[in-house]
């Protein structure tokens, strides 16, 4: 492209607008957090529809959920720490931790199908009442969401792995490390409303 | 064994449900069929004829350019417009003829079909992508931006619009089409009572198109926060720009309720889940409130925007500046948060009582306080302006009478006890028509007409512009004017057929033929697009500013550079480039020639990404449609493997040489100057 790759780099770093892009993902977690709203709003209308099914203190064990959600917040720690670790420069610290937050995401979501199976094993699915069609929609909503973090972890891991820790990374690990934070603030919705109210 | 492979594909009642209706009807979808197919064949043949399929992969498909985008928005919306029409005119058809002993030239779920299809069709796909395409048009230009703040995010929404008209109407060739209105209501919509694809079609397309109309939505809110050229703070952005502003907050706070409500019908009908069904403790209700939490502040989504085009007119043919600027943008915001407060005047027959009634009933005449005050501003603007009555100027005060009009029924609808008696009757048709017809419609024509120049370099022609309004108003009236006194007689909206004692019939003749006068307005539109694309050189407006204008957008070249501005321009005024105009004293309207040296510019990389990634959603959408779960699984691998493709391409803009911008500028300079001789 150019005669001059230095003066382009430069260029480069200049111009590359960071904010924009953690300002536009702001935006969009502001969307999907009226997405979650509007599925909290569904669950309490619909927490009490059981339809003669079950309810759900009679379904949600109240210590599994506890340490599901532990685990969750620790990751979410554990991301904190990958963040910080940006500026000592040593890419190999950062993508240490981002391998740690991975795998307490995959075990939080181990963890959530494995009380899903449960329920249904158990013969209470999403098609049992409109409560538990709720119920299900709203956490494997939020499920889905860390499925997606998770995915967009192992390309970081990959990318940072790749470039090193520029601008541009640095910039893409904000906007994962604000939908990651963000995914924690919803499961906490998620477990004093679904669980902690459901279980009383 | 075979429905593994294909899905519900291997019924062919399913895929092909007008082999089975009676030969009237078959003749109809024949007619369409042809009418496709030789669309089709002009369209390729004459791409492969030309030689233009380079052209059209490297000049607009793959392009990121906001001014492209925008164009072709506007074609594909134009397409979509005749298909909405066609619907339109199908049901005023069918309505005007099935009374008493006759039915009609339509059978009952064919009707149906139809009126779902015209709604869903000329909000989702006619409506939405005007308004995208003047916000892509005018927003970067009238900010001084070299493009939106995300462009292949821009290119990515235009096509999953585009992939949602697909969707839709790919229902007219295999499948059916939902028949649940164009809000497809539970239970009607449920599994239960609409077993065939065409709900599904109606879900993917809708979520699909939808998922890009927030993208887009989210896209320009940070376009115009972050990248107003230096000196345009918030209050002396170009009002346009302001009511996108408003209009994008509305987007992103109101289509992610759309797209659970959607999801939520979806899984009722796919996964048997109980959110809406009869029994189970659904609540259909539930999805209602959802549907018109979304649906109200649509209908301020689309209209802001077309008080945006009004205000800027209004200012630019008077010759003034707009009155009440200040007012204007506030009245914009209050439009904006009140509108999430009415969405229950939708159904005030729902039975949540007096005082909820009350309060939404309330709420709702209070909406009309900030629209009057816009009316008088652009009233006022007028008054004692130098105006120049072009056809956007027509389109504008059309718009005064009838949007004043339909705001009266609408204020009379929001009394609840009056409601009553009018709910889902074609009173509420006419109202809705008469608001989205006299202010949406007409805001978009003028706004095409306006900026038609800055896309493609010469203007329309003016004689035929206003043949088409004229057309257009009066086709209106005599169309809507009968449903108003239709509905107060009792007739209910949708109707398929009728008693003939009902005495509707005379009407329904009158309002058929105020419909085929708003065919001969498309006729004149399309006729104003074929004379002036002919005369082009006629109309040729190398200035840059044909209209005397007010704000940047006309501060550049028509077409501008793909870079917009060779230089950063700088405002510290509202209006700022027609004072720099009165100060330059250049009698041609010339921008004022700058003499610093050009600089690099950068500039996004055109990508396929955008469109690729489409075509996989595509493959997902008609999967899910047809209940081919493998096809399904490959087409959300394929979409997130190719986001991941594009998450690792870093290589996404370069730098435009400064001698480039120069060899560029000199030229279109040395064209001005030939005019100028």
């Amino acid at each position: 492209m150019s005669a001059t790759p230095v003066m382009n780099d430069h260029h480069h770093t200049h111009h590359f607008d960071g904010s924009k892009n953690v300002f536009g993902f702001w935006i969009y977690i502001m969307t999907d957090c009226i997405l979650f709203a509007t599925l909290f709003v569904v669950y309490a209308v619909l927490h009490t529809h059981t339809y003669g099914g079950p309810h759900g203190k009679e379904l949600f064990s109240l210590p599994f959920v506890l340490t599901e959600t532990m685990i969750l917040l620790t990751s979410s720690f554990t991301y904190g720490l990958a963040m910080l670790s940006r500026t000592i420069g040593n890419k190999n610290i950062v993508i240490g931790w981002l391998w740690l937050t991975f795998f307490l995401g995959v075990s939080f979501l181990s963890m959530e199908i494995y009380e899903f199976h449960n329920m249904v094993v158990e013969g209470h699915t999403w098609a049992t009442s409109a409560f538990l069609s709720a119920f299900f929609t709203l956490v494997s909503t939020h499920g889905l969401h860390v499925s997606m973090g998770l995915i967009w972890m192992l390309t970081m891991i990959f990318q940072i792995n790749k470039h090193g820790i520029t601008p541009v990374t640095k910039t893409k690990l904000t906007c994962l490390g604000l939908f990651w934070h963000f995914l924690d603030i919803v499961w906490i919705f998620v477990f004093s409303v679904v669980y902690l109210m459901g279980a009383i | 064994m075979l429905e593994t492979f294909i899905g519900k594909l291997s019924n062919p009642h399913e895929v092909f449900p007008y082999l089975y209706e009676p030969l009237s009807q078959q003749l109809i979808i024949l007619s369409m069929f042809v009418f496709i197919v030789i669309g089709g064949i002009v369209v390729v043949g004459g791409l492969t004829y030309f030689k233009k399929w380079g052209y059209l992969w490297h000049e607009w498909i793959i392009s990121v350019d906001h001014k492209r985008i925008a164009v072709m928005y506007f074609v594909v919306a134009f397409v979509m417009l005749f298909r909405g029409f066609v619907d339109a005119a199908m049901m005023r058809t069918q309505q005007a003829l099935a009374s008493g002993d006759s039915t009609g030239y339509l059978i009952p779920q064919h009707f149906d079909q139809i009126f779902t299809a015209h709604g869903v069709i000329m909000i989702f796909f006619v409506a939405m992508p005007l308004m995208f395409a003047l916000f892509n048009i005018a927003v970067p230009l009238q900010i001084g931006a070299r493009d939106v703040a995300f462009p292949f995010l821009n290119s990515l929404s235009f096509w999953l619009f585009v992939t949602g008209v697909i969707l839709v109407n790919m229902s007219l060739l295999i499948g059916d089409f939902a028949h649940a209105g164009w809000l497809a209501y539970p239970p009607f919509s449920e599994l239960e009572y609409s077993p065939t694809v065409g709900t599904d079609y109606y879900i993917w397309g809708l979520q699909i198109s939808g998922l890009g109309s927030l993208l887009s939505g989210i896209n320009f809110f940070v376009t115009i926060i972050k990248m107003r050229c230096p000196g345009m703070t918030l209050m002396k952005m170009p009002i346009f720009t302001w009511t996108v502003l408003c209009s994008c907050v509305l987007i992103m706070a109101a289509f992610p309720v759309l797209t659970v409500d959607l999801a939520l019908l979806a899984l009722d009908r796919y996964m048997d889940m109980h959110f809406f069904t009869t029994g189970f403790g659904g609540d259909q209700m539930l999805y209602v409130n959802l549907i018109w939490m979304w649906g109200h502040p649509e209908v301020y989504i689309l209209v802001l925007p077309a008080f945006g085009v009004y205000s800027e007119i209004v200012a630019t043919f008077s010759k003034k500046p707009l009155f009440g600027y200040t007012t204007m943008v506030w009245a914009t915001v209050a439009i904006t948060i009140l509108s999430f407060l009415v969405w229950l005047h939708h159904f005030f027959t729902m039975g949540s009582g007096a005082d909820v009634n009350a309060f939404f009933g309330i709420m709702t005449m209070i909406i009309s306080i900030p629209t009057g005050v816009k009316l008088f501003n652009w009233i006022f603007t007028m008054y004692r302006g130098r105006i120049t009555f072009t056809s956007p100027m027509y389109w504008m005060m059309g718009f005064f009478v009838t949007f004043t009009i339909g705001g009266m029924t609408g204020v009379m609808l929001s009394v609840p006890g009056i409601d009553f008696q009018a709910h889902n009757s074609t009173f509420l048709i006419a109202h809705f028509h008469n608001v989205i017809i006299g202010g949406v419609v007409f805001g978009y024509f003028a706004g095409f007409t306006y900026w038609f120049p800055k896309m493609f370099g010469f203007t329309l022609n003016e004689r035929l512009g206003k043949c088409a309004f004229w057309c257009w108003i009066i086709g209106f009236f005599v169309a809507f004017m009968p449903l108003y006194i239709l509905g107060a007689m009792g007739m209910t909206r949708r109707l398929y057929h009728y008693d003939a004692s009902t005495g509707f019939q005379p009407y329904l003749i009158v309002a058929a033929i105020g419909a085929s006068i708003i065919a001969l307005g498309v006729f004149f539109q399309v006729l104003q697009l074929v004379v002036s694309i002919k005369n082009r050189e006629k109309y040729r407006d190398l200035t840059g500013d044909p209209w005397n204008g007010r704000t940047l957008e006309w501060a550049t070249s028509s077409p501008p550079a793909f870079y917009n501005f060779a230089h950063d321009p700088e405002v510290n005024c509202i209006d700022a480039f027609w004072y720099d105009k009165q100060k330059g004293l250049d009698v041609d309207n010339k921008p004022k020639i700058r003499t610093e040296p050009y600089q690099d510019i950068h500039m996004p990389r055109d990508t396929a990404m955008g469109f690729i990634i489409s075509i996989f959603v595509l493959i997902l959408g008609f999967a899910m449609v047809w209940h081919i779960w493998w096809l399904a699984i490959v087409g959300v691998v394929c979409t997130i493997g190719s986001l991941i493709i594009r998450a690792f391409n870093y290589d996404i803009d370069y730098y435009v040489k400064a001698s480039t911008v120069e060899a560029i500028e000199t030229q279109h300079l040395q064209e001005m100057a030939g005019v100028k001789r």
